[in-house]
C-alpha cells in the first residue's frame, strides 16, 4: 500500500484558533472536534498536561483557563478562542519555580507524577483565590484530582508549605513584566 | 557495609532526585513520546466473554484510507507468558477468545481514529461458548474448558502443604475457631493508562518504550514472541505514572507494536483507553477462605489450616505464584508450631488476575487478623495483648521454612496502641464510634527469580568522571515509589558525595545490567545493595591513588561531604574530583560493578520458591471510624500505623509510601470493586464488568481519605542496604482488617468479607436486630479434591526442609545418601 494514494478521511473544515498559552499567543489550526488535550499534547507538543480517563473523571488533564481549573479532556480547542490556558509547563517564572513545585518536590507531593500537574494547577487557581487557604479548602478544590500514589496527606502538606513561602516572598512590584 | 551512624545522606528527609521533573511536567511517560513518521494501533478486542472465532474479515478495514496494516492471531503463532509455567498467552487470539477484552485484531493507521474506525469494521464471526463465571462453580465446569492446560478442567493450579501434623494439634488444642471470608477483586487503577511505543531500525532491531515495571521480563516474552535474537530487542521502562503491579506483566499490546513497528519500517504507537486498563487488570485476585485455627487455654497459636480459593481470570499471568502466596506468608508474624495450607486457582471467563500491590498476601492476612479478634473477644482477652504474648522471635525459622530475620512486630503493636489511645477506646467507646487493631508481614523482595539460575537479581555499573559526577546504570525501574532516589542515595552516601552530582540511568536493558523489576518490594534491597557493592569497590581504588598521593595509610581515609581526607588530620586531603583524578591517573578509565543476589532460602521442598526473602518488614494498625447505624455508612477519622522498616532511606519517601498504603488498603477496605455482570440475554448476554470507570469504580478522593499518624520503627537489619527493609506493599495489609476490626467494635456486627459497605452493615444490623448472629459473609466452602499434601515436617520436629513424601526428592535424598556413603 503505497503512502502516496491514501486520501485524508473527510472531515470538518480545520479552524485557526487563536490563544494565549502560558502567556504567549499562540496560533495553530485545529479541527473542530480536537479536545483542548489533544491540541496541548499532540499539537504543541505540550506533554505535561495528561490524560487518565479521557471522561472528564480523574483530573489528571486539568488546566487553568483565564485562571479557572478546567479538564481540558472535556473542552473543545475551538472554545478557547481569544481565552489564556495556562498549562504546568508555564508554572515557572523564566527558571524560578513557582513555590508549589519546590514544596511538592520536597514534601512528596509527588510520587509518580502523573496527576501532579493537573493538582498543581488547581492548587495554584485555589491559592489565587484564598491565599490562606484551610486544609478544608484545600481538601475541597482538589477532591476532582484523584491521585493513586499519595494518599493526598503530603499533598495537603505541601500546598500548605507553598502558602507559608507565598507570604514570606516579598509582593511583587507592580511594574514587574 | 558500613552501619556507622554519621550519615550524612541515607535517613534525611530529601527532596527525590527525579521530583523536580515532575512538578514542572518534564518527566517523560511513555505516551509523551512522539516520533517522526508514528503511526498509531488501536486493538479490536472481543466483546464475548468466551467463545471460538470461526471467521475474521478484515477486508472492509484494510481497504480503509490511512490504514497501513492489519495484524490478526496468524501473526503471533508463538505463546508468551510471565511464569515459566503457564506460557498461555498469544498476543492476538487465533481460534478462541477467553474474557471480554481479549484483543483479536490490531489496526495500524495514519491515526487513532483511523485505526479505531477501521478496527470496527472488522467482522469477525463468533461461536460462543459456555461462560464460566463464578469460581466455585467453575471447579466442576469441565466441559467449558477454558484452556488445555492445568490440573484437570478449569481447576489451574491445585496445592496443598502440611508443615506438621495439624489434625492433631487443632484435636488437642483447647479452643478451634474455624471462619470463612471472602476477600474481592480489586484493581491497580494506576492514574497512568498502559502505553507503548515501538521503533524498528534498518537493521531490524527493535525498540520498544513501554510502561512496564518489567523491562527485564519484557525483553525475554519479545524475544520468545517474535522468534528474534534478544540481542536485537531493546526495552526501555518509561517512568511509569503507577504500577502498583499491573504493569508487571507482559501485554499484548507491546508485543503487538513491536511486531508492527517491523513490518512498516515506521514507529507505532499505541495507548491503551481507561476502559481498556479495567480489562487488561492483572489485579488482585477474588479469595475465598476458611481457616481453622487452633488456640492454646493460655491465648497461644497451636496450628492453623488455611483454604483459599483463587477466582484466576481467563489467564495464568502470576496467578501460580498468587496462589502460594495466599499461604506463604501467615506464619511471619505469631508462632504457629503447625501449618497447613491448601489453595487453589480457578480459570474464569474475566480479566486476568495477578499481582496487586501485597500480591495475594492481603486477602489471607485481613481472615487471620479478623479471626484473631474473635479469638481475642472468647478468650476475653486485648487483641493487642493477645498478639504480644505470641510474636514471633528474630532470627527464627517459621513452620514453612521462612527465615526470619529482624522483626519490630511487638514495638509496632505497642506504638500504635500508645499514639491511638487504645486502651481506653477498645470496647468503652459510645455506639457507633469503634476501634480495631490488626497486623502484617511482608517480604523485602522474592528470594527466587521467576526463572530460575544462578546470576544476580540485580546489578549497578559506575561510571565516575573527572569533575567528580558520578552516574549509575542499573535495570530497575521507578513506577513511583523512588528508586532512582534510593539508588542516588546510596551511592552518595558511601562516596561522601551529594545526590545531587549523581546521575542514574535505569530500565534500559541496552544501556543498564539486568534488575528484575520493581515487584514484590525487591527493589531497595536488591538494587541498594549491588550500588553500595560498586560504589565499595569505587571507593577502594580512590582511597589507594590518594593515599599514594599524601602519603596516608588508606584505612584512614574518609569520604564525606566531597572530599577525601585524613581521619586523624582532616586538613590533609583533596577534593572528590581530585581523587577521581588521581586514580584515573594511576589506574586508566573508572568503572565499576556490584551485584546481588538473595542468600539462599531453607525451603528445600518442592513450591518453597515463593515465600522466601533476604528480609521481612512488619506493620501494625489501628483503626478509629464511626459507623452511622442508620445509612451505614463508615467515615474512618484516623488511622494510626507503625512500621517496622529497618532503616528509612529517604524518611519523606517512606512516609509517602506508608500513607499511600493506607489509602490503597482503605480503598479496598470500604469501596473498591472489580466485578462483573451481564448483558441482557437480548442483547450478548455477556460477561462484563460492571463499573470500568474511574467514576463508576470507587476510589478515595481528598474529601475521603482520613488523617494517618506514622511511625516507624528503625532497627536496622543486617541484609538490607543500611539496615533498610521494604514499605512499598507491607502497610497495606493491616489496614482491611483492622476496619473490619473497628466495625464491630463500633456497632457489634461483623463483616467477614471486603469491601464493607453501607449495605452490608445495615444487612447486619438488622439481622442483629431480629435476633440473628449479625454477621455479612460468606457462610461455607467447597470440598475441593485436594492432591496429597508435601508432608513437610517443621524445623522444631526434625524437619530439614524437604518435604518426607515427595516421590521425586525421596529418590534424590536417597542418591544423596548413597553418593556420600560410597565416597566417605
Amino acid at each position: 500500500m503505497s503512502d502516496a494514494a491514501i486520501p485524508v478521511p473527510q472531515r470538518m473544515a480545520d479552524q485557526l484558533l487563536l490563544f494565549t498559552l502560558n502567556g504567549e499567543e499562540q496560533r495553530t489550526w485545529v479541527s473542530a472536534c480536537s479536545t483542548l488535550t489533544e491540541v496541548l499534547r499532540e499539537h504543541l507538543g505540550l506533554t505535561g498536561t495528561k490524560h487518565g480517563c479521557e471522561l472528564g473523571e480523574c483530573g489528571a488533564c486539568t488546566v487553568l483557563l483565564d485562571g479557572k481549573p478546567v479538564l481540558s479532556c472535556l473542552l473543545l480547542a475551538v472554545e478557547c478562542g481569544g481565552r489564556t490556558v495556562e498549562t504546568v509547563e508555564g508554572m515557572m517564572q523564566g527558571p524560578e519555580l513557582h513555590p508549589l513545585q519546590s514544596a511538592f518536590a520536597e514534601l512528596g507531593g509527588t510520587q509518580c507524577g502523573y496527576c501532579t500537574p493537573g493538582v498543581l494547577l488547581t492548587a495554584k487557581a485555589l491559592l489565587e483565590r484564598q491565599p490562606a487557604a484551610s486544609r478544608a479548602q484545600i481538601r475541597e478544590a482538589l477532591s476532582g484530582n484523584l491521585c493513586r500514589c499519595t494518599g493526598y496527606q503530603q499533598i495537603f502538606e505541601s500546598v500548605e508549605e507553598a502558602i507559608r513561602r507565598l507570604q514570606e516572598q516579598p509582593v511583587q512590584p507592580e511594574s514587574a513584566s | 557495609m558500613t552501619n556507622r551512624d554519621d550519615l550524612r545522606v541515607v535517613g534525611k528527609p530529601r527532596a527525590r532526585v527525579d521530583s523536580l521533573n515532575k512538578t514542572t511536567g518534564q518527566t517523560r511517560f511513555a505516551d509523551d513520546i512522539t516520533l517522526p513518521r508514528m503511526l498509531h494501533c488501536k486493538l479490536l478486542r472481543s466483546h464475548l466473554p468466551h467463545a471460538e472465532i470461526l471467521e475474521l474479515d478484515v477486508s472492509r478495514a484494510k481497504s480503509l484510507a490511512g490504514v497501513h496494516l492489519i495484524l490478526t492471531g496468524e501473526d503471533f503463532p508463538v505463546t508468551y507468558g510471565i511464569l515459566p509455567v503457564s506460557q498461555d498467552e498469544r498476543a492476538l487470539c487465533k481460534n478462541k477468545v477467553r474474557f471480554v477484552g481479549d484483543p483479536v485484531a490490531a489496526v495500524i493507521a495514519v491515526d487513532e481514529d483511523t485505526a479505531e474506525r477501521a478496527a470496527r469494521s472488522i467482522e469477525v464471526r463468533y461461536r460462543p461458548l459456555t461462560t464460566v463465571s463464578d469460581p466455585v462453580k467453575a471447579l466442576s465446569q469441565d466441559a467449558a474448558r477454558l484452556h488445555d492446560y492445568g490440573e484437570e478442567g478449569n481447576i489451574h493450579k491445585r496445592l496443598a502443604y502440611s508443615f506438621g501434623d495439624v489434625d492433631e494439634s487443632l484435636a488437642n488444642s483447647a479452643h478451634v475457631f474455624e471462619d470463612v471470608f471472602f476477600y474481592q477483586g480489586s484493581t491497580h487503577l494506576a492514574l497512568e493508562q498502559h502505553a507503548a511505543v515501538a521503533q524498528a531500525d534498518p537493521e531490524g532491531r527493535i525498540t520498544l518504550w513501554s510502561s512496564t515495571q518489567c523491562p527485564h521480563y519484557v525483553h525475554r516474552a519479545l524475544a520468545k514472541a517474535l522468534e528474534l535474537p534478544a540481542t536485537q530487542i531493546r526495552v526501555i521502562a518509561c517512568p511509569n505514572g503507577g504500577g502498583f503491579g499491573g504493569k508487571t506483566d507482559v501485554f499484548n499490546h507491546e508485543i503487538v507494536v513491536a511486531r508492527a513497528a517491523l513490518r512498516c519500517g515506521r514507529p507505532v504507537k499505541i495507548c491503551l483507553t481507561r476502559e481498556e486498563v479495567f480489562y487488561c487488570h492483572r489485579g488482585r485476585h477474588p479469595v475465598l477462605m476458611k481457616i481453622r485455627t487452633g488456640v492454646s487455654a493460655d491465648g497461644k497459636l497451636t496450628g492453623m489450616h488455611l483454604q483459599t480459593l483463587l477466582d484466576g481470570g481467563a489467564y495464568g499471568s502470576y496467578g501460580v505464584a498468587s496462589t502460594f502466596y495466599t499461604g506463604a506468608l501467615q506464619p511471619l508474624t505469631y508462632h504457629l508450631p503447625r501449618y497447613r495450607f491448601d489453595a487453589c486457582r480457578v480459570f474464569t471467563n474475566k480479566p486476568p488476575c495477578g499481582p496487586k500491590r501485597g500480591h495475594g498476601t492481603p486477602q489471607p492476612r485481613f481472615g487471620q487478623e479478623v479471626q484473631l479478634d474473635k479469638i481475642a473477644e472468647k478468650l476475653g482477652k486485648d487483641p493487642a495483648e493477645l498478639r504480644l504474648a505470641m510474636v514471633e522471635q528474630p532470627d527464627t525459622l517459621t513452620a514453612n521454612y521462612l527465615q526470619i530475620g529482624t522483626i519490630g512486630l511487638a514495638e509496632c503493636i505497642k506504638r500504635v496502641v500508645a499514639r491511638s489511645g487504645w486502651q481506653d477506646k477498645h470496647r468503652k467507646l459510645p455506639l457507633g464510634r469503634g476501634v480495631g487493631l490488626a497486623c502484617g508481614a511482608y517480604l523485602t523482595g522474592a528470594g527466587h527469580a521467576i526463572y530460575w539460575n544462578k546470576m544476580p537479581h540485580s546489578g549497578v555499573q559506575l561510571k565516575l568522571d573527572r569533575n567528580g559526577g558520578v552516574t549509575i546504570f542499573c535495570g530497575s525501574t521507578d513506577i513511583g515509589q523512588g528508586s532512582n532516589d534510593v539508588l542516588a542515595a546510596m551511592v552518595a552516601e558511601v562516596l561522601g558525595i551529594s545526590p545531587g552530582i549523581v546521575r542514574t540511568v535505569t530500565g534500559d536493558t541496552a544501556l543498564t545490567p539486568v534488575d528484575l523489576g520493581s515487584y514484590s518490594s525487591r527493589v531497595t534491597l536488591m538494587t541498594g545493595n549491588a550500588a553500595i557493592q560498586a560504589a565499595e569497590r569505587a571507593r577502594e581504588l580512590l582511597a589507594s591513588a590518594v593515599a599514594e598521593q599524601l602519603d596516608v595509610p588508606a584505612e584512614r581515609l574518609r569520604f564525606a561531604d566531597g572530599r577525601v581526607f585524613d581521619l586523624e588530620n582532616p586538613d590533609t586531603g583533596v577534593s572528590f574530583a581530585q581523587a577521581v583524578v588521581a586514580a584515573e591517573s594511576r589506574f586508566g578509565t573508572l568503572g565499576t560493578v556490584g551485584s546481588y543476589a538473595p542468600p539462599r532460602s531453607a525451603a528445600k521442598f518442592k513450591g518453597g520458591g515463593v515465600g522466601p526473602s533476604p528480609a521481612y518488614s512488619y506493620s501494625a494498625a489501628v483503626v478509629d471510624l464511626e459507623v452511622d447505624p442508620v445509612t451505614g455508612m463508615i467515615i474512618v477519622d484516623r488511622v494510626y500505623i507503625a512500621h517496622d522498616i529497618g532503616r528509612a532511606i529517604n524518611p519523606v519517601s517512606v512516609e509517602g509510601q506508608v500513607v499511600g498504603c493506607v489509602y490503597m488498603g482503605l480503598g479496598e477496605a470500604l469501596m473498591e470493586e472489580q466485578v462483573f455482570r451481564r448483558m441482557p440475554p437480548k442483547l450478548s448476554d455477556a460477561l462484563v464488568h460492571r463499573c470500568p470507570s474511574m467514576l463508576d469504580y470507587k476510589s478515595l478522593s481528598s474529601l475521603d481519605m482520613p488523617e494517618v499518624i506514622v511511625e516507624l520503627v528503625e532497627n536496622p537489619d543486617p541484609n538490607g542496604p543500611f539496615g533498610a527493609k521494604e514499605v512499598g506493599q507491607g502497610p497495606l495489609l493491616p489496614v482491611m482488617p483492622a476496619v473490619a476490626n473497628a466495625v464491630y467494635d463500633a456497632v457489634g456486627v461483623r463483616i467477614d468479607e471486603v469491601p464493607i459497605t453501607p449495605e452490608k452493615v445495615l444487612k447486619a444490623l438488622e439481622q442483629k436486630a431480629n435476633g440473628g448472629e449479625g454477621r455479612v459473609g460468606p457462610t461455607e466452602f467447597p470440598d475441593i479434591q485436594w492432591p496429597e499434601a508435601y508432608f513437610v515436617p517443621p524445623p522444631w520436629e526434625g524437619g530439614d526442609g524437604r518435604s518426607t513424601n515427595d516421590p521425586v526428592q525421596k529418590r534424590a535424598a536417597k542418591m544423596h545418601k548413597m553418593d556420600r556413603t560410597s565416597t566417605s
